[in-house]
């Protein structure tokens, strides 16, 4: 199969710039950028995707032997390195899939300019052997599973969106809809389970390339000691805590985001 | 009768003669109601948060809902600080998103804690309130209490998973039954090139295509190929037993013409009240050509499209046996028969309707017919068996949904003396 079609691949920007690859994480798509997007095209050449069972990318390519673990996440990306064949990237993770990164650098450093891992987690999970503190307990996913699916009934019909301010362009409206409401409720219970039950702690000191730990101020998911954690385990990281709040800074604060990674790609690039 | 500030009587007695004056003294007296208590006692619980979630006004409504006082909340919670936390990942990663992209987000089951720790099931929708220069200021929330939709949507839920699981089982049933109703392996026949394939139309029904080639008497095969009417269990028994009908009539006289008149005896007795079940089939009996080599072959044909012969020199036709008609409707139902001589390089492919019927777009209206498939056959003359029906298998794959019915497809072929192609 197409490799760019299955993960119904984008590429914009600037042609022969430093390559940015953006990875959405569970939940949404690579909508999740385009916000920081249009601050990072005049520089970049900024490759968007959606994984393998969110948004528009194939669900006849999913699976759940490969999708059940982080590892086919991983090889996916480094297919997409491969089959763009831009020279090394610039790969920004978004919170789960920044341990998607951590996971295809350690295969493959030489596909890799730098990491920036965005709101990232190594295990969300609470670890009290070893003290380390993920923020949350095995009970608390099976929680979310039944929000997830909780919202499986409503998820089509009740998610249609006010059309974006473009009631001309009922198109936009249509394409946001559908590009929302793709997720299979089972491709969406396993991505959950990866998501949040992965633990990749141990991959951390196999990083080689340059890393940037960008952590948001007050985020429901991934604690601060988490970045603190990630940070000393990855030799040589940067560690910076963004302004914004919540856990999707390239939505809550969108400038400040691309600032950081357009600051950090130039210096990897 | 003075009217009351509500109730049904009032309102009939209004009907019954009251002035207008009195109504509109009524009416003033309820838009009394302020809009402040509006919003405080509204039956929805209303919230207001800053963007980054942090809870900035609530009505009385939520407040008492939950068990809060005012203060325990506003400037010092956050929305989500009143979810599970599993609601909390779920806002986090979905309803936050689409709220900050879509700027509103509606009907979103949740589940709100409250202060003595019950949970209290809602449905949400969120508003995001922008400045005139469309800057984003405040998230505005209503909160429907849904105990009792929840209770009703988990039982749908929980219907639509057995539901699932009962489809998958019927697939499974429908899948296995059709392997019982196809032979597992056709019979080896020394110096034949035999190849057989069946395309499941759905996976919700059995088809009722079948097949077979077996030995008889020394020296002598039997095949047959047919299609019975209709689909489901009804057709699937009814496969079944012109399936061993055949096979056993053959053993008492395996002359064509007479194997399809037994089944076709069998299969009046058996559906003769107002529930007639009938099939097209074609039977043939194979013996080698000791003179000739090759095979010699009679066919019968009950109502069936005709074989597909081709040719070693690359020419095919259609082998017509005209005449022949449905097996189970009539008492005396008027079989064809036609001789043929398979010669060494020669292919003869029995196939049933599914092929021809075939649409040739998904939701058109065309289909495959008897021209295209002859056109296609002579493309492909002269052919092996197992190459004729991986053609026809790719043909079929190129139909899509558009194969509607199920279809059976066989090959027989007689490889050339010393060719490689000899199995």
């Amino acid at each position: 199969m197409d490799v760019r079609s299955r993960n119904h691949v984008t590429v914009t920007g600037r042609v022969g710039g430093p390559v940015v690859m953006l990875a959405h994480g569970f939940g949404c798509d690579q909508n999740m950028w385009r916000l920081v997007v249009p601050a990072l095209e005049r520089d970049f050449t900024v490759v968007l995707f959606d994984h393998v069972g969110s948004g528009n990318s194939e669900l006849s390519a999913w699976s759940p032997e490969r999708y059940s673990s982080m590892d086919g996440y991983a090889e996916d990306v480094l297919e997409l390195c491969r089959e763009l064949a831009l020279g090394p990237v610039t790969f920004v993770g978004h919170s789960v899939s920044a341990m998607m990164g951590v996971l295809a650098a350690a295969r493959e450093p030489e596909a890799f300019a730098g990491l920036v891992l965005l709101a990232p987690s190594a295990c969300f999970i609470d670890d009290p052997d070893t003290g380390y503190r993920g923020g949350f307990s095995a009970a608390d996913i099976d929680e979310l599973l039944e929000s997830l699916d909780a919202n499986y009934l409503g998820w089509s019909g009740a998610m249609a969106p006010v059309i974006m301010g473009n009631p001309e362009r009922p198109e936009l409206g249509e394409e946001l809809t559908n590009s929302f409401c793709r997720t299979d409720p089972g491709i969406a219970r396993v991505f959950a389970r990866v998501t949040f039950l992965s633990d990749n702690r141990r991959d951390l000191s196999q990083v080689r390339v340059p890393t940037l730990v960008a952590q948001c101020s007050s985020d429901a998911i991934a604690p601060p000691e988490v970045g603190e954690f990630i940070h000393a385990q990855i030799p040589g990281s940067r560690l910076t805590t963004l302004n914004a709040t919540g856990h999707c800074p390239q939505l809550a604060a969108p400038e400040e985001t691309a600032a950081a990674i357009a600051a950090f790609a130039r210096a990897a690039g | 009768m003075t009217c009351g500030t509500g109730g049904e009587e009032g309102g009939r007695e209004r009907d019954n003669g009251s002035g207008p004056g009195e109504e509109e003294a009524l009416f003033s007296a309820l838009l009394e109601d302020s809009t402040e208590d509006l919003y405080e006692h509204a039956p929805c619980g209303f919230l207001s948060t800053l963007l980054d979630g942090r809870i900035a006004k609530a009505n009385a409504t939520l407040l008492d809902w939950l068990g809060y006082r005012r203060s325990d909340l506003v400037g010092r919670r956050h929305f989500s600080d009143l979810l599970t936390v599993g609601g909390r990942l779920y806002y986090e990663t979905h309803f936050g998103p689409l709220l900050r992209m879509q700027g509103e987000v509606s009907g979103v089951a949740l589940e709100l804690k409250a202060a003595d720790g019950s949970r209290l099931p809602v449905m949400v929708t969120s508003k995001v309130k922008t400045g005139i220069d469309g800057q984003p200021l405040l998230i505005r929330t209503t909160v429907f209490e849904a105990r009792d939709r929840r209770a009703y949507e988990t039982e749908l839920l929980r219907a639509r998973r057995e539901a699932d699981q009962e489809r998958d089982r019927l697939k499974l049933l429908n899948a296995t039954l059709q392997t019982t109703l196809l032979p597992p392996a056709l019979a080896n026949v020394p110096g034949l090139d035999v190849s057989a394939y069946y395309h499941i139309a759905s996976a919700d029904e059995v088809g009722g295509d079948f097949y077979d080639l077996f030995p008889l008497a020394t020296g002598t095969w039997g095949l047959f190929l047919g299609d019975v009417c209709g689909k489901g269990a009804t057709a699937a028994a009814v496969t079944s037993l012109a399936r061993y009908t055949l096979r056993a009539a053959a053993v008492y006289d395996p002359d064509p013409a007479a194997v399809l008149a037994n089944l076709n005896t069998v299969l009046n007795h058996e559906y003769n009240g107002d529930d007639p079940r009938f099939c097209t089939v074609v039977f043939g009996l194979l013996t080698p050509d000791a003179d000739r080599g090759g095979f010699h072959i009679v066919l019968a044909s009950g109502g069936h499209p005709p074989a597909l012969m081709m040719r070693a020199d690359g020419t095919a036709d259609f082998l017509p046996t005209p005449g022949g008609q449905l097996i189970g409707v009539l008492p005396d139902a008027h079989i064809a028969t036609a001789t043929v001589h398979l010669a060494p390089g020669d292919t003869l492919l029995l196939y049933t309707d599914g092929l021809t019927e075939a649409r040739t777009a998904a939701g058109g209206e065309d289909r495959y017919g008897d021209d295209a498939l002859l056109a296609f056959i002579r493309d492909l003359a002269p052919s092996t068996a197992s190459d004729t029906i991986g053609a026809v298998r790719v043909l079929l794959g190129t139909f899509g949904t558009g194969v509607d019915d199920d279809t059976a497809v066989l090959a027989v072929h007689v490889p050339r003396a010393g060719s490689e192609e000899r199995h």
